[in-house]
């Protein structure tokens, strides 16, 4: 059934395709889940989606109220869209280090952005969203953070297909920002799945982005735990880039940079299985689309000057 | 064995500001101890009383946070490089 009632309905269901020539063995195989083929091309259409009706529900949100979030850009693109049709206002906090394209959609969704100090990345974002929450009590802030109903959008939908596309899986690996995805995907994973390996892909930006005053300044998301992982891998700005036009040369995705991370997470994992002679099917969870990144010249530039360009850059 | 550690920029005070490091160790905890000898104060900011990994702080051998190898055990062999970051929030 290709027929929906509307754009929000096309959320979930994202395919999930084989990754055959990345492959290192014969019965080593890599399976990417495309979240860019949600409405506003990434996986927070179902975590937009989730928080907004959650809040709803609890009584926060009343048509014209204004909503208030830090993002990186693709929550905050999810949100937008609901918020439009449904007549709430957006008022995004994103670092200035995020890329043009995700300002543009914002804009184009008819978002509000205040802009947070490069330095600190994400962590400045949250702390002058949490500033500003307090300042205006009225505002809704979503805080996909803490938010369970992030993470229940994974263990609810994301998990369950995967496993129905999947039922052989042995690896989930995914990115590592709000932990939501890994945390309900990993849950879910571990009730249906037993000895699934649940490892998590966690960007490494350059320096600018660890810029903190001091390490009480530090986050760990709310939603974090971290018995529901098995391992947690760190990759580089220039590894994660290297994947990213590995996978869109050798098997014509075209992904964002996130996927990058998680695809040379998931190529040591089919390694470590191919070396030891076992068999593993390594689900790989594709945030979204290369779109939004084409600006930063991550497809285009000499390696070294795109790596250079990225790496002040909260770029996942 | 000696490993090289990268340190970040919040922890350059208790290195001199250095930001490459090496110190010698079978284990995390050991690497922690012997650079503590010749950077005092960097082991108190890394690892707590209680001898566990500062909440706000992720290290790294190689590419694996050492939480999840058996956190200040976690063995070292020749060549590995450790670096040590702050927790900050991800991105989306």
């Amino acid at each position: 059934m290709a027929r929906f009632d509307d754009i929000t309905a096309t959320t979930g269901g994202t395919p999930l395709v084989g990754l055959p020539r990345l492959s290192p063995a014969p019965g080593v195989r890599l399976w990417a889940k495309l979240e860019g083929a949600n409405p506003t091309g990434s996986v927070k259409d179902r975590v937009a989606a989730k928080m907004i009706e959650a809040a709803e529900r609890d009584g926060l949100l009343h048509p014209g109220a204004t909503i208030l979030e830090p993002t990186s850009g693709n929550t905050g693109i999810a949100v937008a869209m609901i918020a439009r049709r449904k007549g709430y206002k957006l008022v995004a906090v994103m670092p200035e280090n995020t890329s043009l394209e995700r300002r543009q959609l914002l804009g184009a969704f008819g978002a509000e952005i205040v802009f947070s100090p490069a330095a600190g990345g994400s962590n400045a974002a949250v702390a002058k969203a949490r500033a500003m929450a307090a300042e205006r009590p009225d505002w809704v802030m979503l805080n996909q953070y803490a938010n369970p109903a992030n993470a229940a959008a994974h263990y609810e939908g994301t998990g369950p297909e995967l496993l129905a596309d999947l039922p052989e899986i042995t690896h989930f690996v995914a990115g590592l920002g709000t932990t939501a995805t890994l945390m309900g995907v990993g849950r879910y994973l571990r009730e249906h799945a037993p000895g699934v390996q649940i490892v998590a892909a966690e960007p490494r930006y350059g320096e600018l982005v660890y810029g903190l005053r001091n390490l009480d300044e530090g986050f760990v998301p709310e939603l974090y735990d971290e018995a529901v992982l098995d391992r947690r891998l760190s990759v580089g700005t220039e590894d994660a880039l290297r994947r990213t036009r590995e996978v869109l040369s050798e098997e014509g995705l075209f992904v964002g940079l996130s996927t990058g991370a998680v695809l040379h997470a998931g190529l040591s994992l089919a390694r470590e299985a191919a070396k030891a002679g076992r068999e593993a099917d390594i689900a790989l969870l594709v945030a979204d689309g290369g779109w939004k990144y084409l600006s930063t010249g991550a497809y285009s530039d000499v390696l070294d000057d795109a790596v250079d360009a990225l790496d002040g850059q909260v770029w996942a | 064995m000696s490993i090289e550690v990268r340190i970040p920029t919040i922890l350059r005070p208790q290195t001199k500001g250095e930001k490459l490091v090496t110190g010698e160790g079978e284990t995390i905890g050991e690497l922690f101890t012997d650079l503590d000898s010749r950077y005092t104060g960097l082991r108190a900011r890394v690892v707590t009383d209680e001898g566990a990994l500062h909440r706000f702080v992720n290290v790294y051998i190689n590419d694996e946070d050492v939480r999840f190898i058996g956190g200040l055990e976690a063995k070292l062999a020749d060549g590995d490089s450790v670096t040590i970051l702050p927790a900050v929030a991800g991105g989306m």
